[in-house]
């Protein structure tokens, strides 16, 4: 019942910070809002029993991410925009689609995808530590090409980041 | 086969050769001739017709010696339907040697006199390059007439009768831009088309006589068949034939109605008039008669008709004889009248008699006219040397003894402007006294002449006189009718002998005429002892009649008259007295001048000027036929024709409604609204889908994403609702 | 008690708040910020089942996900500097070159 309880706080929480970030004019506000969005569902990775992406959601996504998007909001001096002049029926079909998309979603989890099994927050005696060791050893062993992808990966956007603003100094 | 048992069998298998001659002749004149000299032309055309001629008396002397036996030969197959077989068969027995003898040995005689008479006629009227073709056309005629006489069915003979009318049209009409006196004119043409069109009045007479014989006798034209078939027709149909085979033989053999167009045919050259005209062609119809016996036989009715037919044209074109100033023209109208003489007796059953004076008058019928011709241009040499004097008689003699090649034409003088003078050297007013500048022909046309009136011992007494012997033992009216037609012949020809021989000239012409070549008047020698000779043919006496018994082996059984010294001396005598009477008028006080009105003028007043006119017969014709059919035709041709069927009907209805159908329908409303605008319409949907759809790709992003999304429903739907 | 039907279904509410977000604003910075929200709530789901099934694939991807979602986010605004050197805004709308 309990965790029932603090599902939906957190849900509503949730959701609301999205809406906050949707409909909010100050591009400042809205990133303020998706913020407390990822930190709420960072708690929801430590209520699902996974406290390392937990902690990698706040560090990365809410610190660095999220951080990144403030530098550049307050470089560009994008806070206000003017209202919108083209694609007239662009809102009200978007609106529109999404609410069906939300009916259709719910139904198929809800009437054709049924589960039983309860999800249990993990107790006071989970150890961390053991969780950690595990979790390393398939991401190194399972996971070894992806990882190291990644790390090309990230050094590409590195790179092209750089190149980007280098491009621009030159030309 | 060698020659022995040829002889003895018969050269039947050279028949087709009667046929052959003449055609090789003409083409090689026709493929040859221009580069042949005229003599050669001539020469060529005379051996075609004398090889015909040598095989006509082959064949003669095959039916002889086996007995008048008929040999039938066939060439070639020509019509086979289903169970009909027509075929070109040749029909060998005495009757048709008989023609076969007379048309290609008189026919052969005549080719060399023309050979003559060209030469002179073609300077004459300045044609030179048309002498070939007179050759060419002359051994048509020959071939045509040898099928017509040669055939063994009425198909063949019907076949040969078309050719022999055609080469009749081409020859009348050989100077077909000009009249008889050389003048531009439409008058030889005129007479040319006469000939065909009142032929061809004939000619469907006898053809549906052909078609009745076809259909009741036995489908069939084969002789044989024909005539064994008629035994069991009813007579009705027999009569019909009959009848109408005579109005065959009234076109072609010139008889009452139809013979209109003979004198009109004198328009050709002489020698055509005695070929055509006086020998042969024309005697198709008495042929025809006389091959059809057995039907004539079976129906006596019809026989008197044909008998009444022949009685009463002798005597009328007789009388229109006395009236004629043409030389040729008085011939043309006893020939009418000789025919009328072989009509009847044909019509009355006596087929010897009818084919003994068709013989005799083709002998001195074409002596006469080749004589005639001969006087013709005798007189236009005198006119000729007068108008041009001295030099050109020296020139005219080198002409005589250079031989006859072709020369270019001549003309230092002028001709042309002295023919304009319309003189014309075939008008006996204009001749006189050529007794004595033509002696030859003179005689010729004598013995001619006496042949002709019937005066004894000359052949033209025996046959006439065996025709009137005939007639006054069978049929009253008939005698009477050809008793007076005599006279009148004798009469006119008196009234010719004393007009052109005897006298003095009327005219410088007359005065100057010089005699024929003896290319001319050789052939004629030869005619006039035939004509002098020839009643040793059929002499009606007994142990003779050779004739008959000749031609007994075809007709059957013959009926012959011995000697009648009554009827014998009746027709002399009036032919005696005609020439008396014919003397005193235009004997004894000859015409001294050209225009000086005839004698009998005044005396038979309206009678002479009927005859004079021809009896208006003409003028009658043009206008009960011919003027109401001008108007037909003019009314089919402009009003039905023209203004009807072609301005109404065609141009407004059918050119009018298809250019609406075309233009206003088709192009306006169908092409352009319709067709059009539906295939640009399909450009324009195409445009506008393509312009609407372009709208998509709007550059903003966002709408992409919103159709990602679109899409992203729809699946989802799908898979529910799947 | 909460099944992962109701976490799938948060993370759908999610996915679709974020879609939104991406369709209607036109600030492209906010549309960044719904992607990494669409983003996120997908990583929701991918915890959830890993917690069902106790396998730890689901978290690694995750955390693979998040790897690659720096990365891009990096580009992402060096590109939408650029864009406003070029064009003085950053109107989306305004970035219809492509527009056929």
């Amino acid at each position: 019942m309990t965790d029932l309880i603090v599902f939906l706080v957190l849900s509503l929480v949730a959701i609301a910070s999205a809406l906050g970030m949707l409909f909010s004019r100050n591009a400042v506000y809205s990133a303020l809002f998706l913020v407390l969005n990822f930190v709420v569902v960072a708690v929801f990775y430590l209520l699902l029993g996974a406290p390392f992406i937990a902690m990698a959601q706040i560090t990365v996504y809410a610190g660095a991410i999220m951080v990144l998007f403030l530098f550049v909001i307050m470089l560009l001096g994008a806070e206000n925009l003017p209202p919108s002049q083209s694609l007239p029926w662009q809102r009200p079909l978007a609106i529109l689609l999404s609410v069906v998309l939300a009916v259709q979603s719910i139904y198929l989890v809800f009437a054709r995808a049924r589960s039983n099994t309860p999800i249990l927050p993990p107790g006071a005696s989970a150890n961390t530590v053991e969780h950690l060791q595990q979790m390393a050893l398939e991401l190194f062993n399972k996971f070894l090409l992806p990882f190291e992808v990644t790390s090309v990966l990230l050094l590409v956007a590195m790179i092209g980041a750089i190149v980007l603003n280098k491009r621009e100094k030159t030309g | 086969m060698h020659l022995s048992e040829t002889v003895h069998t018969g050269f039947y298998f050279l028949a087709p050769w009667l046929v052959f001659f003449p055609v090789i002749g003409l083409l090689i004149n026709a493929i040859f001739g221009k580069r042949m000299s005229e003599n050669q032309v001539g020469a060529v055309a005379s051996v075609a017709a004398g090889a015909s001629f040598i095989v006509s008396i082959l064949l003669a002397y095959s039916v002889s010696i086996n007995h008048g036996e008929v040999m039938r030969w066939q060439l070639a197959p020509w019509i086979h339907i289903g169970n009909l077989a027509l075929d070109w068969t040749f029909r060998i027995d005495s009757l048709s040697a008989t023609m076969m003898l007379v048309v290609s040995g008189v026919g052969t005689l005549i080719h060399i006199y023309a050979i003559g008479y060209m030469h002179e006629d073609v300077r004459y009227k300045q044609q030179e390059n048309r002498f070939v073709r007179f050759f060419i056309y002359l051994n048509m005629f020959l071939a045509a007439m040898m099928i017509l006489v040669s055939g063994d069915s009425y198909l063949m003979l019907f076949v040969g009768w078309e050719g022999v009318g055609l080469c009749s049209f081409l020859l009348i009409g050989f100077w077909f831009e000009m009249d008889t006196l050389a003048r531009p004119s439409w008058a030889n043409s005129d007479a040319a088309k006469k000939a065909f069109i009142v032929n061809r009045v004939g000619d469907f007479g006898f053809l549906i006589a052909g078609f009745l014989i076809f259909w009741y006798l036995g489908n069939s034209f084969q002789f044989d068949s024909v005539f064994e078939a008629a035994k069991n027709a009813p007579p009705e149909i027999i009569v019909a034939i009959t009848l109408f085979m005579l109005v065959g033989v009234a076109g072609k053999s010139a008889q009452i109605p139809l013979y209109v167009w003979l004198p009109d045919a004198m328009a050709g050259p002489t020698p055509v008039s005695a070929l055509i005209h006086a020998a042969t062609m024309v005697t198709a119809g008495v042929y025809l008669i006389t091959r059809s016996f057995p039907l004539y036989d079976l129906v006596h009715e019809a026989q008197n008709i044909v008998a009444l037919v022949g009685a009463v044209t002798a005597l009328f074109a007789a009388t229109i004889a006395v009236g004629q100033y043409d030389i040729k023209r008085v011939l043309a109208y006893s020939t009418i009248s000789q025919l009328g003489f072989m009509v009847a007796a044909v019509g009355m059953g006596a087929y010897v008699a009818g084919f003994f004076h068709l013989i005799t008058h083709a002998f001195f019928k074409a002596l006469l006219f080749l004589s005639a011709g001969s006087v013709i241009l005798g007189v236009e040499r005198g006119h000729h040397h007068l108008a041009h004097g001295h030099h050109h008689d020296e020139h005219g003699k080198k002409k005589k003894k250079e031989g006859r090649k072709k020369e270019k034409p001549h003309d230092p003088h002028g001709h042309a402007d002295d023919h304009a003078e319309a003189f014309d050297p075939g008008d006996m007013r204009n001749m006189g006294g050529m007794r004595k500048t033509m002696p030859v022909t003179f005689w010729l046309y004598l013995i001619g002449t006496i042949a002709l009136a019937g005066l004894p011992p000359f052949a033209g007494f025996w046959s006439k006189d065996e025709i009137l012997l005939d007639a006054s033992l069978h049929n009253q009216t008939v005698y009477w009718l050809l008793t007076i037609a005599a006279f009148f012949t004798a009469f006119y020809m008196g009234r010719q002998i004393w007009m052109v021989f005897f006298g003095e000239a009327r005219t410088d012409a007359a005065k100057h005429a010089e005699e024929s070549p003896k290319v001319m008047t050789l052939p004629l020698v030869a005619l006039a002892i035939l004509s002098v000779a020839g009643g040793a043919l059929n002499l009606p006496f007994k142990g003779f009649h050779q004739l008959g018994h000749w031609l007994e082996y075809t007709l059957g059984h013959v009926e012959t008259l011995s000697f009648n010294a009554g009827v014998a001396g009746i027709s002399t005598a009036l032919a005696l007295i005609a020439i008396l009477i014919s003397w005193l008028i235009y004997g004894r006080n000859p015409l001294k001048k050209a225009n000086q009105p005839d004698p009998l003028k005044k005396p038979l007043g309206f009678i002479f000027t009927g005859m004079e006119n021809k009896w208006y017969v003409d003028k009658i014709y043009n206008a009960l036929i011919r003027q109401p059919f001008k108007k037909l035709a003019a009314f089919l041709a402009d009003v039905i024709d023209w203004r009807f069927w072609h301005d109404f009907v065609h141009d407004t209805v059918i050119v009018g409604s298809y250019n609406w159908i075309g233009q206003i329908a088709l192009n306006k409303y169908a092409d352009q609204k319709g067709i059009d605008r539906f295939f640009n319409s399909w450009a324009d949907v195409s445009y506008w889908i393509s312009a609407n759809v372009r709208k998509i790709q709007n550059g903003f992003v966002r709408s992409y994403a919103l159709s990602v999304l679109l899409g992203v429903v729809l699946i989802l739907g799908y898979l529910i609702f799947k | 008690m909460v099944t992962v039907d109701y976490y799938v279904a948060l993370s759908a509410i999610l996915f679709i708040i974020g879609a939104l977000g991406v369709l209607v604003r036109r600030n492209p910075l906010i549309i960044f910020m719904s992607i990494e929200l669409m983003l996120n709530a997908a990583n929701l789901a991918f915890v959830a089942f890993a917690s069902v099934y106790e396998s730890f694939s689901g978290q690694i991807f995750v955390f693979f996900v998040i790897a690659v979602a720096a990365a891009e986010v990096a580009v992402g605004l060096a590109l939408i500097v650029e864009i406003f050197k070029a064009k003085k805004n950053i109107n989306i709308d305004e970035m219809n070159s492509l527009k056929g």
